[in-house]
């Protein structure tokens, strides 16, 4: 008990307030749409903005991103009773780190046109901050099954927010859908939706529409 | 209660406290200085443009305003809508932008693209901010820029031209792109007078100084950004000239070429994207010329009047800092140390 230290100590007292903490089915849910990490939680921008471009290498991104994130959360919530408070950052970001290492050497040995073209983009997974922050909010807090099931919410939360970004800017910018044509031959492609303004703007524009739906939805609660 | 808090700190979000956009003073009142007035003169100092427009480029330049105007109108009535702000098509202010829009075009362009420039410039470039006067950017150039980067192969030197066409400017390159590939310089009196290819508006030299002087007398747009950007554009012309003094487009023809004049007059000239003392719209006007001389020179476009005005009007609340001067009796603030 005293080899712990005081923060692990610190957690077990708060172990009788667990019944508070959200059961997994919560936090699975709540990743998806009411926490959603991009929408709700403006984090991990960089992937969002960078790899958009096109369904796959989105959906390569959001693969790689509930890979690390699912085995980083576990493996936090499993050592998260031996974990000193002032190293905690350290080792979620080596965690973190390993499991990048994996996903990148994967993709380089078996999907190695998507390495290329997502190029420096999941070495910087590590850096990501929906991961570490999950580690820190739930995978450090909760146990295996409260974490495994928030990595799995956050991460299809994730992969929503890319998809409807990168679904977006694929169509009107090339007039593919996952490299499919689903627009007519002379659709005129609006180059800028694929480079970067394009992102900011399809990016911009939808966060504007989502809060537009929950504010509507929330004046409807606050009057029914 | 804690509801009842919230409802009270909402309440007071969604009251703003109006973004004062004053000019500096002395603050003469007049009350027919209005935006509905001054957007009025914009227009009617449009007339010999258009009117040269329409004269050279005939029913493609009929076709592309009306496409702008009625865009623009309809993005404006569709977005402020959405926003539950007053009416304001009545001020005339999204007409301008529709005119500037279309003139700012080259004819043979797919009505998509006046289209969807005109949506982007009203939405992204305006309404998005708050609405006139709040714009950071000037709407016009904003949508232009859109299209010209979405779709590079219709508004790239190669959209102007369109060889089968029954109109003789279209036939021809524009007058900046045939210098920049071929080396070939177009006659003085045709960048005058305004026999030429190019954006709708941009074609006539004349056209734009008459207008241009006429909204410079009537107070609707400040002298100092057009004298600023011709008075770079001269110099660096000068220098360039004096560089390569075998070169036959000369200072001249950087003048009379191009969007410079329109751009100059019509369009670095909006109230509100441009700085708000006399020395600060000096500057604005000196720091555009500057621009569009790099960029006709020393980049891969012929042309850069937008770029240098979307630049500009990114730096004007820098300029504002600079220049507003200090009220009569204030203190100078001390330096931090």
């Amino acid at each position: 008990m005293i080899l712990r230290g005081r923060w692990a100590a610190n957690r077990i007292q708060q172990g009788n307030k667990m019944a508070e903490e959200p059961t997994p089915f919560e936090r699975f849910v709540q990743g998806i749409v009411p926490e959603n990490p991009v929408y709700r939680q403006l984090l991990g921008l960089c992937p969002v903005l960078a790899v958009t471009g096109d369904m796959k290498s989105a959906m390569t991104m959001a693969g790689a991103v509930l890979f690390v994130l699912f085995c980083a959360n576990v493996i936090v919530s499993l050592i998260r009773n031996i974990l000193k408070p002032h190293l905690r950052i350290v080792v979620f970001t080596l965690t973190i780190a390993t499991f990048v290492t994996i996903v990148d050497r994967f993709l380089a040995a078996y999907m190695y046109n998507m390495s290329k073209a997502l190029g420096p983009y999941i070495p910087l997974i590590i850096v990501n901050c929906i991961i570490i922050c999950r580690c820190e909010v739930c995978g450090s807090k909760q146990n295996v099954f409260a974490a495994g099931a928030d990595a799995i919410g956050q991460s299809l939360g994730f992969a929503l927010a890319l998809a409807s970004i990168a679904a977006v800017r694929e169509i009107l910018g090339t007039g593919m859908f996952f490299g499919v044509r689903v627009l007519t031959e002379n659709w005129p492609d609006w180059v800028i939706m694929a480079l970067p303004p394009g992102a900011f703007f399809t990016f911009g524009l939808l966060l504007g529409a989502f809060n537009w739906v929950d504010s509507i939805r929330s004046k409807k609660d606050g009057t029914g | 209660m804690s509801e009842k808090q919230d409802t009270d700190i909402k309440e007071k979000e969604t009251v703003k406290a109006p973004a004062l956009q004053a000019a500096v003073s002395p603050h003469l009142s007049n009350t027919s200085f209005t935006t509905r007035r001054m957007m009025i003169d914009v227009l009617i100092a449009l007339v010999p443009v258009v009117g040269m427009a329409v004269y050279i480029f005939q029913w493609y330049a009929v076709k592309q305003l009306l496409i702008c105007l009625v865009s623009c109108l309809a993005a404006e009535a569709i977005f402020i809508k959405m926003r539950g702000k007053a009416f304001t098509l009545t001020d005339c202010s999204a007409a301008i932008t529709g005119i500037i829009l279309g003139l700012s075009l080259p004819g043979p362009a797919p009505w998509y693209i006046g289209f969807i420039a005109s949506f982007v410039a009203i939405g992204i470039g305006k309404v998005i901010y708050g609405g006139l006067g709040m714009n950071i950017f000037n709407p016009a150039m904003v949508g232009r820029a859109f299209v010209m980067i979405a779709f590079a192969g219709s508004m790239a030197a190669s959209g102007y031209l369109d060889a089968q066409s029954t109109v003789d400017a279209i036939t021809q390159a524009t007058p900046l792109d045939l210098f920049k590939q071929a080396g070939t310089t177009t006659p003085l009196m045709a960048l005058f007078v305004g026999t030429t290819n190019g954006s709708l508006g941009e074609i006539s030299a004349i056209a734009c100084l008459v207008g241009g002087l006429f909204l410079c007398l009537r107070r609707t747009a400040s002298w100092e950004i057009p004298a600023g950007v011709l008075v770079a554009v001269a110099v660096l012309g000068g220098i360039s000239d004096l560089v390569t003094p075998d070169s036959k487009w000369t200072v001249i023809h950087h003048i009379f070429g191009g969007a410079l004049l329109f751009g100059a007059f019509y369009i670095a000239t909006d109230p509100v994207t441009s700085p708000l003392a006399p020395i600060g719209k000096f500057i604005f006007g000196l720091g555009t010329g500057a621009i569009i001389m790099l960029l006709r020179i020393f980049s891969g476009y012929p042309e850069g009047v937008m770029f240098a005005v979307l630049f500009m009007n990114a730096l004007t609340p820098l300029i504002n800092h600079w220049t507003i001067p200090k009220p009569f009796g204030a203190v100078k603030e001390e330096a931090e140390a």
